[in-house]
């Protein structure tokens, strides 16, 4: 790529802010809303969150038997595959691992689904020790629809599109299975300080 | 053009700013000089990217708003959306002699040529003239009398792109009639509608769906979508109801 | 947010899929495999930001996926499934 547009620069891209922003990230002061279909709206009453597929014992909450699970105020910085990252942003939510608290299973990957049918797979692993959660709360008010809300999933340390929105489960599987971005070439796993954006990355 | 013909792969093209020229307080028309213009359709759009140095690009789609007549010519009349990344630049910073990546021509759904007949219903929200004047202007050049409304709605008077030519098209008595809303302010004395585009507006001004008028709708996704569905419920075939969405802000 | 803020049309990937097809997309008709409605591509429904993945293209009367397009590094892969049949010409 040769031509520059003369006095063309864009929006203020701040790399490398003191090593927290990945390699090829900028940093975004806003929060860009990304969808790929209509926003679900699910009643409260209706929510439900499951633990299907490869577990001694199927196991769900209702939204009311979510709230009353201890929850935690997380400050994260979150990463885009597309180029955005933001600092310190804060959440409120349950860890998986309180989910996942006397589940005996085998299975070594998640496929995470959403209202809407998104999906997105990650490894156990990178779910587990503290480093996810679902979250319903953004910045200290209820998460809004466009980000997700009620809830969704937050996976900070991998990126974004790995935190899916409008989460309401997640099926474990013994074997690794691409979800939505994933079948379209985007990483089974996707690190950013690896830059593991792509399938072969 | 559009339809039929097998074309290459499209690819980006350098082009020149030959002129820039603001029609109102948000936009300026930038006529462009295309190497090996392939024509174009009104309705059709081309694609521009910009580049920094650091290599960042960022991509925008512009319709555009002359007519194929005058070709090799092309001109695209941006407007400048405040928080926008590309639109303030391309309104307060290209000149003429500047070079600006395009591609280009696309679109084969929401395009119209004379040889298509009517009537023909045009519904345009703000920057959505765009597309509609490149119409307009193909309609006049083809000094074609084809029974043509345009509903246009936009802020104010001073908003209205391409306000004196339009007056100048309605008054030639070949058929046109524009019909403007003026949604937040209106001059003194203003006796047109001072409303969104709604159902009852559109019964008053539209071609009667038993005429079958093909109507185009192009601006913000929420006005285009309002439309399109009162033009439904109305009686228009939806076949008959093509859109182009500008998305949120329609610039 | 309303829906309707967040989503363009068919028109708005057509010089994407040029960069691959020879045939101008957004004018091509498409049966949607999940209910069946036949419309033109430029009036489907299209869900792309500046900062999209990907774009997703969505039959407007049932919002099932008809098409996703990934560009990435000078690769495209297409996801066609949601389409029962496409004719461009």
């Amino acid at each position: 790529m040769s031509f520059v547009s003369r006095a063309f620069h864009g929006r203020p891209r701040q790399q490398d802010n003191a090593g927290r922003i990945p390699p090829g990230q900028y940093l975004e002061k806003g929060f860009p809303v990304l969808s790929a279909g209509p926003t679900p709206r699910t009643q409260l009453d209706k929510w439900t969150f499951s633990l299907i597929g490869e577990v001694d014992k199927l196991k769900n909450w209702t939204w009311q038997e979510f709230q009353k699970l201890p929850s935690e105020t997380i400050t994260q910085d979150i990463h885009c595959v597309t180029g955005w990252s933001k600092l310190d942003t804060v959440w409120e939510g349950v860890s998986v691992d309180t989910l996942l608290e006397g589940i005996d299973t085998s299975a070594e990957y998640v496929m995470a689904f959403s209202d809407g049918g998104y999906t997105t797979n990650l490894p156990l692993e990178d779910l587990t020790g503290g480093k996810a959660w679902i979250v319903f709360n953004y910045d200290g008010a209820p998460l809004e629809k466009e980000h997700g809300g009620p809830a969704r999933l937050l996976v900070p340390h991998l990126y974004f599109w790995k935190s899916a929105k409008w989460v309401r489960g997640f099926q474990l599987m013994d074997k690794d299975e691409p979800g939505f971005w994933e079948t379209y070439g985007y990483h089974m796993r996707g690190d950013p300080w690896l830059e593991q954006r792509y399938s072969g990355d | 053009m559009a339809g039929a013909a097998l074309q290459r792969r499209l690819t980006w093209h350098l082009s020149r700013v030959v002129k820039a020229t603001r029609e109102t307080q948000r936009t300026k028309t930038l006529a462009l000089e295309v190497p090996d213009w392939p024509g174009h359709t009104a309705g059709q759009h081309v694609d521009v990217r910009l580049t920094a140095p650091d290599g960042y690009q960022a991509r925008r789609s512009y319709s555009i708003a002359s007519a194929p007549e005058d070709a090799p010519q092309v001109a695209l009349t941006v407007e400048r959306i405040d928080d926008g990344e590309v639109s303030p630049y391309l309104v307060d910073e290209l000149e003429p002699g500047d070079q600006l990546e395009l591609r280009g021509t696309v679109g084969g759904y929401f395009i119209w040529s004379a040889s298509v007949g009517g009537p023909l219903l045009l519904v345009a929200g703000g920057s959505g003239i765009c597309p509609l004047m490149a119409m307009l202007r193909h309609r006049a050049r083809q000094a074609s009398t084809i029974p043509t409304r345009l509903v246009y709605s936009a802020r104010s008077l001073d908003d209205v792109i391409f306000y004196k030519e339009l007056e100048s098209l309605a008054s030639r008595g070949d058929g046109f009639e524009v019909f403007y809303t003026l949604t937040r302010s209106q001059p003194a004395g203003w006796t047109g509608f001072s409303r969104r585009i709604d159902r009852e507006m559109l019964a008053e001004v539209a071609f009667a769906p038993s005429l079958q008028p093909l109507c185009m709708v192009c601006g913000p996704t929420p006005l285009v979508e309002a439309v399109a569905e009162s033009l439904v419920e109305q009686g228009h075939a939806a076949a008959l109801v093509k859109t182009e969405r500008f998305g949120p802000t329609g610039g | 947010m309303d829906d309707a803020e967040l989503r363009l049309d068919g028109n708005a990937a057509a010089g994407m899929l040029r960069e691959v097809f020879v045939y101008d997309l957004s004018g091509a008709t498409g049966q949607c495999a999940a209910c069946g409605e036949t419309a033109e591509v430029g009036g489907q429904h299209l869900y792309m930001q500046p900062q999209s993945p990907g774009a997703v293209l969505r039959c407007r009367s049932c919002e099932s996926v008809l098409m996703v397009f990934v560009h990435n590094r000078g690769r495209y892969r297409f996801g066609l499934q949601g389409l029962k049949w496409l004719e461009v010409g």
